[in-house]
């Protein structure tokens, strides 16, 4: 990463800077919902990050990335509810969760290429949804309210908005710094490698499912972090987190943003959750424009956003 | 005994109605290599044309013959403005493209017809019971479905195995590069596809609208319904398509009415009737993974890569 | 006489109802260069991918230095020091030259589950993948993406690709496909200088290669083979010319 002065790094500095100072700006002003509004969008970006590494960086079209989303939630909802509020418990089960259902699916799921590839991780997902939908202890269809978000004992208080914002900024940033040695890394190197040539990989002697699935799993994980984030920013967990069209919104995000590029992601989300807040400010039906948007952003401008700041996306 | 026969040809009928929508979607993407994840908005579009065109003519069936006409002319207008511009693209892409669709239509819905669902009535000829066997009554609709639909399947069957179209249809999922070394208009044998199948997706849907009530999002799960029966029967494939419908239609019917009390025999009553909907809801992703983990291009990979 | 390398017996591969190759038995001799020759579709490119693994036999055994490989999967018979080259330039498109030969040589690196390091920077695999380009004179070209880089280069590369791997035995499938004349006189001066080190099995159209280059001439066709000789006895052999050397139009260059 060269901090050669072009227009990437001029944006992805700006993007890191307005982050790390938007609570003064908010605290200043008052303008509580800024805040939340960016605690969400940050959340996000960690999943799309994370959705990223599969997906950009491996090539595994995984349409069910939201399903971590909702294990991650219920994790901590599920404890929640059962009386168990330490975050240093409920954390490493959300981790654990995730990574074990990626673990599971994936095994499965890689035995396949190509939109069945697609279509399976779909179905796992839609699976998830609907156990989740079945756990009538846990509220079913209408999801789980969080009483009191995961305490970490006097280290960190995630009731406070400001705390538990720097707290989701913290993960993202050392979500992306953890992918970004990753794809460095002589894993990463294998991995990439797939995305561009699965059969050469194995007639040079890899063996690439083993590669693949730890891969999958690592990204899962991460998304887990961000579900438990997401159950806390939100006090609740709901079926609904890992519909189908939420794993299509983060692939959205992620193509939006630029694959394969290391903070595209990021960029992806946020103009894609502004723009979505900006439009159902101004209109009801902020979907009517949206769409077309897309549409009109595949047909137009390949490559994403990162694409549009110029310079081939790295190998 | 009735219950049984009741719930086999409910499991068939809907079978069916899973097959119309996965017919277009599985010729869609096995020819033009193309996903579509807005063959949803497709069957929803003609639902609501339907519940639109019945009130205004007045005649049920006229009604729904202006709707498939009307989805027709919509599968057409999409594919020649923005779809056929994506052909060999990356399937992402294709992703993308029709999920910012699906939320166009979704929103363009219910800006027309508004938030609240519609209901599309049946004519009172439709409505009665018909016997089928001595003492076993079905909805004359249903049968009517059935009827319709297997006609329709038989028609896209000779059209398919008989005419020079279905010649170039089979070429076209099995190889695509032959097509273009036929010397065809491609592009208009394209159009026509897209438009096949958007049609078969409103004639699902205007046909289901008297059962359900006409609602937004109603594309989007029978969507999903429909990619897992293409992935099961192998993509491209018409046949594999026709099988994984039945059969993913069977047992989702089947599994929705029996699982319960299946269910309570094994567990308490309690526990039964709380895990019973979402073991039936998962019962036809859990055939599909195991399908695919046992034959990872699906049942009738229609042989190519 | 010394164990074979490499021992083909009676292998066998259908696809549906076409017998691609036909129980083919074949030995290749440590620091041979054995020619594989015949028409387009006698099964070639089928018998390369079941020796590397690629494609499962469905009958027939392969031993590779003694020990039974039939039945390993394709990474784990490159461990053992089989390296392939693909008829079709198969590489890393949106990698270096240097990155595609660095990753052949960090998969002969042990294991690659390291998480943290800088892969781009281990001065082992760099140095690895330097010498394998100089062996192919590709050195000058190492920080070109692979798209970038002429046809010919590319073949090259696939050969310092499989050298990487430090093979005992590389099967090359056709690595002459797609290149002029200038470039398959280099193409034939370099096999001339890597038979020395290493045993290799060559599966090529271009004749005068053939002749010039290898010790044995297997010859497939339609799946069996037909003769295996030395270069001269295969030019006099009957069989051979009817259905092979003779016609005039199988001496192409690409299947």
């Amino acid at each position: 990463m060269k901090a050669s002065l072009n227009a990437r790094t001029i944006i992805v500095a700006l993007v890191v800077a307005g982050l790390l100072l938007l609570p003064v700006y908010t605290t200043l002003s008052g303008n509580v919902f800024g805040l939340t509004l960016f605690t969400r969008i940050i959340i996000y970006a960690l999943a799309a990050a994370s959705l990223n590494l599969i997906m950009g960086y491996g090539g595994m079209m995984s349409f069910g990335h939201a399903a971590y989303l909702g294990i991650g939630g219920y994790a901590v909802g599920i404890l929640a509810h059962e009386g168990i509020g330490s975050g240093f418990i409920q954390w490493p089960v959300a981790l654990a969760a995730s990574a074990l259902f990626a673990l599971v699916i994936g095994a499965l799921s890689l035995r396949t290429r190509g939109v069945y590839f697609i279509m399976i991780t779909l179905a796992f997902a839609q699976m998830a949804y609907y156990v989740a939908s079945g756990l009538a202890r846990y509220g079913g269809d209408d999801g789980l309210t969080i009483y009191k978000r995961s305490d970490f004992g006097g280290l960190i208080d995630l009731s406070n908005r400001v705390q538990f914002y720097y707290l989701c900024l913290g993960c993202l940033f050392g979500g992306i710094y953890l992918i970004w040695r990753i794809v460095n890394s002589r894993f990463g190197m294998v991995v990439q490698g797939l995305r561009s040539n699965e059969r050469r990989m194995q007639a040079i002697g890899f063996p690439v499912n083993r590669y693949k699935l730890v891969c999958f799993v690592i990204a899962g994980t991460i998304c887990g972090l961000a579900g438990a984030l997401l159950a806390n920013n939100t006090d609740f967990v709901s079926p609904a987190a890992m519909y189908w069209t939420r794993s299509g919104d983060l692939m959205v995000m992620v193509i939006l943003g630029g694959m394969g590029s290391l903070f595209g992601p990021v960029l992806g989300t946020i103009a894609f959750l502004l723009l979505e807040e900006a439009l159902s400010q101004f209109t009801e039906y902020w979907a009517l424009i949206m769409g077309p948007l897309l549409l009109l952003i595949v047909l137009f401008a390949r490559g994403g956003i990162d694409g549009m700041l110029g310079r081939a996306r790295r190998g | 005994m009735l219950l049984v026969v009741e719930q086999f040809l409910n499991g068939l009928q809907f079978g069916l109605l899973l097959f119309l929508l996965a017919a277009g979607l599985t010729l869609v993407f096995g020819i033009m290599d193309f996903v579509n994840l807005a063959h949803g908005s497709l069957y929803m579009m003609g639902a609501y044309f339907a519940a639109t065109f019945v009130v205004w003519t007045g005649s049920f069936v006229l009604g729904c013959v202006l709707a498939l006409g009307a989805t027709l002319l919509l599968g057409i207008l999409l594919e020649f403005v923005a779809l056929r511009h994506l052909y060999g693209r990356d399937h992402l892409d294709h992703v993308l493209a029709t999920f910012g669709l699906i939320l166009f239509f979704n929103d363009a819905v219910r800006l027309i017809w508004g938030p609240a669902g519609l209901a599309l009535p049946l004519p009172p000829w439709l409505t009665v019971p018909f016997q089928i066997m001595p003492g076993v009554y079905y909805p004359a609709y249903r049968l009517a479905i059935i009827v319709v639909a297997l006609l329709v399947a038989l028609l896209l069957y000779l059209v398919v195995m008989r005419t020079r179209i279905g010649m170039l249809i089979r070429a076209g999922a099995s190889n695509r590069e032959m097509i273009g070394a036929l010397g065809i208009n491609i592009k208009l044998l394209y159009t026509l596809v897209f438009g096949l199948g958007a049609a078969l997706a409103g004639l699902a849907g205007l046909m289901q609208a008297p059962i359900l009530t006409v609602q937004i999002g109603m594309g989007e799960n029978i969507l999903i319904l429909a990619f897992v029966i293409i992935v099961i029967g192998g993509i491209g494939s018409i046949r594999g398509a026709f099988l994984a419908a039945i059969f993913v239609g069977m047992i989702d019917t089947l599994g929705r009415a029996f699982l319960p009390d299946l269910l309570r025999q094994i567990l308490s009553s309690a526990a039964a009737s709380t895990a019973a909907p979402a073991l039936s809801s998962m019962l036809i992703y859990l055939l599909m993974a195991i399908v695919l983990v046992v034959r990872p291009e699906g049942l009738f990979p229609a042989g190519r890569r | 006489m010394a164990e074979p390398l490499l021992r083909v017996e009676d292998l066998v591969c259908r696809f549906g109802g076409v017998t691609a190759t036909d129980h083919v038995s074949l030995d290749v001799n440590s620091g041979e260069l054995h020619a594989i020759i015949g028409p387009n579709g006698a099964g070639k490119t089928t018998l390369i991918s079941q020796l590397t693994g690629q494609l499962m036999s469905h009958s027939g055994t392969i031993s590779f230095a003694g020990q039974d490989i039939t039945r390993l999967p394709a990474h784990r018979r490159s461990r053992l020091g089989l390296a392939r080259s693909f008829q079709i330039t198969s590489l890393l498109p949106d990698f270096t030259a240097a990155d595609n030969v660095a990753m052949a040589a960090q998969a002969h690196d042990g294991h690659s589950f390291r998480f943290w390091g800088d892969a781009r920077k281990e001065k082992g695999l760099r140095d690895a993948a330097r010498s394998a380009l100089s062996r192919v004179g590709l050195e000058h070209r190492a920080d070109t993406v692979v798209s970038e880089l002429s046809h010919g280069e590319q073949r090259e590369l696939e050969l310092a690709v499989a050298l990487a791997t430090k093979p005992q035995l590389m099967l090359l499938d056709e690595p002459m496909a797609g290149l002029g004349a200038t470039e398959s006189a280099q193409m034939v001066k370099l096999l001339q200088e890597l038979r020395r080190e290493v045993t290799i099995v060559l599966v090529e159209h271009d004749m005068n290669a053939v002749f010039a280059l290898a010790d044995r001439i297997t010859v497939l066709v339609y799946g069996r083979v037909i003769a295996c000789d030395a270069p001269a006895a295969i030019r006099q052999h009957d069989e051979v010319k009817r259905a092979y050397l003779g016609d005039q139009h199988v001496v192409t260059r690409h299947d």
